[in-house]
This record gives structure tokens, C-alpha cells and sequence, in this order.
């Protein structure tokens, strides 16, 4: 509750004067609104400058924060990126046609119009054996071994994108075409996508499930903090009671400290997973040219680290906030 | 100013501290308020600073009744009322500035008017040379006037002091009872709580006496005071 001085220090004689009943009086409500907000930007520094006065235990406090969002941080990334990895799966399932290779080129494009006429089937995309030939030679590295070969053993094949998901429909299309004379074998690549969004939806639960406990975590340590810090300031607390404070004037400084830990706990939290995914890009990378993928790890948008350090802003707050509604207004002049 | 009616206030250990209390203090007045310890001299400030709620009876101070003071209104009741405190309850985290300020600050005063007030404040107990030390280096004596001037910075109606001379050699006693002299000029309503009885005889002013939380004096002494 340091005060800032005004550079002039002229006295006035006229003021020692103390009138009866002019109490508080010659203060407007604009006054009070100045006031208030200076208040408010006063015991935002002054809180900061506490922070800093005891630096260890700040930093301990701000780490323990930091840590406990760190981790739930990191998996969001992880997941973030593990979707980013797949999405070239669009989660669709996919139904494989493996024609006989016996079938004669006019029957197969019959074959083909039929398709794309059903109703249950939304996209037609046919592999011929020279495409599948070309793909394979290029991705296996076996070109020279398939030089060797007479004849392209490789089939025609139907990439079908179904109309619908519904699993009983999917069965009976496939059934249906694996009915046909013209078809070899048909692959529904439906149970591994539908796992891997299972997966996914396992681990988004998982996560928040996480989240909400080390939340709650952090709210705790904060709590207790200021529960310190008041503690500590309990002699002040009582005089400036006694000279007419509110419960909101006391409760100003201890709710900016708690802001202050929170956000930076966020942002040491921020440059945590920012050093974690630095140190595992390399690897990453390494592991998905292995793939022939493209991937690279991604970092954490401006949303999300906003998100972050804003959330844990808000929980430093939320901490202090519990934790003078529960100990300032126990603190009463005796 | 202040008017206690009937006042009555029972601890939970059962204990009467002051037992059926009317009084009357009106505007401007200067009144001492003597009494052994456990007389209820402590128990009567608290009633008036609003930190205890009396059991029965009422007390008005400034047309207030402060048995229907809610919680929320207590701080703007007091902001109307100086406490002067026996162990001066300053804060020796801050400078002797500060400290003064702290009831202008709370009330919401603009920068220029608090330290326009505190000056003026701290220049009415000769201190203001002193404002940018810390009061943990002030004496004894000058701690209990940077308590007064923290106590009228506010310019309350209403001035309260508890034992103000309690730590003080009669020197001092006696130059803080000047200064409460002359807010009381300026129309200040002063309520000195002490035991010093020595001191309240020379200063020949009006006396209330407790006994066992019962008013037994109440009158201005002649020459030897009777109560106690």
C-alpha cells in the first residue's frame, strides 16, 4: 500500500484546521473511481514487487504451477499433433475391391458405372494395374525385382468411399460385392479407424480428465500461498480494518498476488513445452521420414498459449480468491 | 454526539463487561475516561469503534445506530472516527508517510489530497520533517504522534484514544493531551480512555468513571477526583 508521491510538496497552512463533521465529505464519487483504479494499479505493482522481494520462494511456488500445467499442456500438444499425424486418414472408412484379374477391361468399366451408381457408395476411384504398378515401384524400392517380372500381377482395384458409416450397411454393401463373380476379395477398412478414433476420444477424455485434476492442484497451491501471505500480513490487515477498510481493499493485493503466480506458472509452463517439443523435433523427424511422411511436430499456436497462460492466470486468481474469502474475514480487530 | 443507552455487553464467558451504561458525550466535547483495568474502558471503545456489538441497549454515535451496523457498513463507520492506540499501531514495513496516509488511501482520497492531508497532518504534530523515515526509527513518544496524526488525517468528527499516554513519560503524557486539546478547539468530539489520573486532573476536564462495567462518575473533578 505504498503510496506515489506527487513531486510538489507545498504545505498548506490553512489545512491543519480540523472541522467537525467533515469526515470524508470533500471526496466526489469521481474521486472514488480514481482512487479505486489507482488503488487497483497500485496493489498490482506492489504484489509484483512482493513477488520479486522473495524470489526463491516465488519461483518455487511459480514452478509447482508450472509443472502441474506443463504436463497436461504437453499431452494436449502430443494429441494435437498425433491427429495432425493421421489426418490424412480422414477417420472415413474405406471399402478395397480387389478385382480378378481375369475379368475383361469391358466388364470392369460395367462393373465401375454400377458403382458409381449405388446409392450407398459416394466415391469411385479406380487403380489401374499400371497406376498400382507405378506406386508400388516408387514406395518399395523394388522396382528392379518387378523389371524382372513378365506381366503386372497386380489387379484392378476400386477405392470406394461409402455414403454412410452405419456398420450394418457397410457389412452388406461389402457382402454384396464380394458376391460378384467379377470381384477376388474386398477389404473393409473400417475396424482400425474406427479404433484409432476411439483411441483418440479415449485419450481427449483422458487428458481432461487430467487437466481438471493438476487444475485443481494448482488452485490448491495457491490457496495455501496466500494463506501464508496472509498469515504474514495479519498486523496490517487489522490496522487498516481499523482505519475503515473494506474486506475488498484488504482482499486487493493478496487476489494480484495470486494472479501473479498463476500467470507466471503459465508461462514458465509455456516455455516448458516449448523446450520439450524442441528437444523432440529432431527424433520426430527422424521418425517420419522412416514413414515417408511429411510430418513435422508442431508447436503450440498463439490460441492455445494463450489459453494456457490466461487459464492459468485465472486458477492463480481462483486460488487467492478461496483463499482470502476463507482466512480475511476471519481477521477482525478484537 | 455519542449516546449510550442502557448498554449492556456479556462476553460468552458469561462475564457483564458493562453492565446498563447510559451516557451522553455531545458535539465538541472533551471527555476522559478513567477506571481500573476491567472496568470496561476497553469494552466501552470497543462498542464504539464497532468492533463489539453491544448484548442489549443502544449506542448512537453521529446519529448511527451501531447495533444495526451491517458488516458492510462498518468500514465507512469508522472511516467518521480517529483511534488513537496505546501501542500506536503503526506499520514499520512503510515509511512514517505512508502510515498516515493509510486512512486517506482506503477512503479513496486522489494522490494530490492525501499528500496535501498528510502533510498537513504530520505538520500539526511536528513531524513532518520526519515523513520519509520509518517509524521504527522514531521514539516513543513521536510514534504515538505519527498515530494521532494517522488518527485525524481523515479529519474525523469523532477522536477515540486508548491509554495515548499509556508508554509515555509525564513530559510527552502532556504534550499529547495539548495536541488532543486542540482538535477538541477545532470542534473535534475527543474521547480520551486513561488511567493516568494525575494527568486527567490537571487538564480539568469532564470524567467518566467505571467500576466493575458500571458508571459511578460522571462530572467534571474539583480538585481531588473521587473515582476509582
Amino acid at each position: 500500500m505504498n503510496h506515489n508521491r506527487p513531486e510538489t510538496s507545498r504545505r498548506e497552512t490553512a489545512e491543519p484546521k480540523l472541522r467537525s463533521g467533515a469526515s470524508t465529505a470533500g471526496i466526489t464519487a469521481n474521486d472514488r473511481l480514481r482512487g479505486w483504479l489507482l488503488h487497483h494499479r497500485e496493489m498490482a505493482a506492489e504484489a509484483w514487487r512482493r513477488f520479486m522481494a522473495a524470489p526463491l520462494s516465488s519461483a518455487m511456488t511459480s514452478l509447482v504451477i508450472a509443472i502441474a500445467l506443463a504436463l497436461p499442456a504437453a499431452l494436449y500438444v502430443g494429441l494435437a499433433n498425433f491427429q495432425q499425424a493421421v489426418a490424412g486418414w480422414d477417420g472415413q472408412p474405406q471399402i478395397s475391391v480387389f478385382m480378378d484379374k481375369r475379368a475383361r477391361p469391358q466388364a470392369l468399366q460395367q462393373f465401375a458405372g454400377k458403382l458409381e451408381a449405388d446409392p450407398l457408395v459416394a466415391e469411385v476411384q479406380e487403380v489401374t494395374p499400371e497406376q498400382a504398378l507405378a506406386e508400388f515401384e516408387a514406395q518399395s524400392g523394388f522396382g528392379d525385382v518387378l523389371d524382372g517380372l513378365q506381366e503386372n500381377p497386380l489387379p484392378t482395384v476400386f477405392l470406394l468411399r461409402p455414403a454412410s458409416a452405419n456398420q450394418a450397411e457397410l457389412e452388406t454393401l461389402a457382402q454384396r460385392l464380394r458376391d460378384s463373380a467379377l470381384t477376388d476379395s474386398v477389404v473393409l477398412d473400417v475396424a482400425w479407424v474406427q479404433r484409432l478414433a476411439q483411441l483418440t476420444a479415449l485419450a481427449q477424455r483422458l487428458l481432461l480428465g487430467f487437466a481438471a485434476l493438476l487444475a485443481v492442484g494448482v488452485v490448491l497451491v495457491v490457496v495455501n500461498t496466500i494463506r501464508l501471505h496472509i498469515e504474514s500480513r495479519r498486523d496490517e490487515i487489522l490496522v487498516v480494518k481499523l482505519v475503515g477498510a473494506t474486506n475488498a481493499f484488504v482482499r486487493r493485493p493478496f487476489l494480484y498476488s495470486g494472479f501473479w503466480y498463476g500467470l507466471t506458472g503459465g508461462l514458465v509452463a509455456w516455455g516448458l513445452v516449448m523446450l520439450g517439443l524442441a528437444l523432440l523435433s529432431g527424433p520426430a523427424q527422424d521418425l517420419a521420414q522412416s514413414y515417408q511422411s511429411s510430418f513435422e511436430l508442431r508447436g503450440m499456436g498463439v490460441t492455445t498459449m494463450l489459453l494456457l497462460v490466461g487459464g492459468a492466470a485465472i486458477l492463480g486468481l481462483l486460488g487467492a480468491w478461496v483463499a482470502v474469502m476463507r482466512h480475511i474475514s476471519g481477521i477482525e480487530p478484537r | 454526539m455519542i449516546k449510550f443507552d442502557n448498554v449492556t455487553k456479556r462476553y460468552e464467558t458469561g462475564q457483564d463487561a458493562l453492565a446498563r451504561v447510559s451516557l451522553e458525550i455531545g458535539r465538541g466535547e472533551l471527555v476522559f475516561l478513567t477506571g481500573h483495568s476491567g472496568a470496561g474502558k476497553s469494552t466501552l471503545l470497543k462498542l464504539l469503534t464497532a468492533i463489539e456489538k453491544p448484548t442489549r441497549g443502544q449506542i448512537i454515535v453521529g446519529g448511527q445506530n451501531l447495533g444495526r451496523l451491517s458488516r458492510g457498513q462498518v468500514p465507512y463507520f469508522r472511516r467518521n472516527i480517529g483511534i488513537v492506540f496505546q501501542n500506536h499501531q503503526l506499520l514499520f514495513d512503510r515509511s512514517v508517510f505512508d502510515n498516515v496516509a493509510l486512512p486517506l488511501q482506503v477512503a479513496g482520497y486522489a494522490p494530490r489530497d492525501v499528500a496535501r492531508r498528510v502533510r498537513a497532518a504530520l505538520d500539526k504534530v511536528g513531524l513532518l520533517s520526519k515523513e520519509r523515515q520509518n517509524p521504527i526509527a522514531l521514539s516513543g513518544g513521536e510514534q504515538q504522534r505519527v498515530g494521532i496524526a494517522r488518527a485525524v488525517v481523515n479529519k474525523p468528527s469523532l477522536l477515540v484514544a486508548d491509554e495515548p499516554t499509556g508508554n509515555l513519560d509525564p513530559e510527552l503524557s502532556a504534550e499529547v493531551m495539548g495536541l488532543f486539546r486542540q482538535f477538541n478547539a477545532v470542534g473535534v468530539t475527543v474521547l480520551v480512555a486513561s488511567h493516568d489520573l494525575e494527568l486527567i486532573r490537571r487538564m480539568q476536564q469532564r470524567v467518566l468513571a467505571l467500576q466493575a462495567g458500571q458508571l459511578i462518575y460522571d462530572g467534571v473533578p474539583a480538585h481531588e477526583p473521587q473515582p476509582a
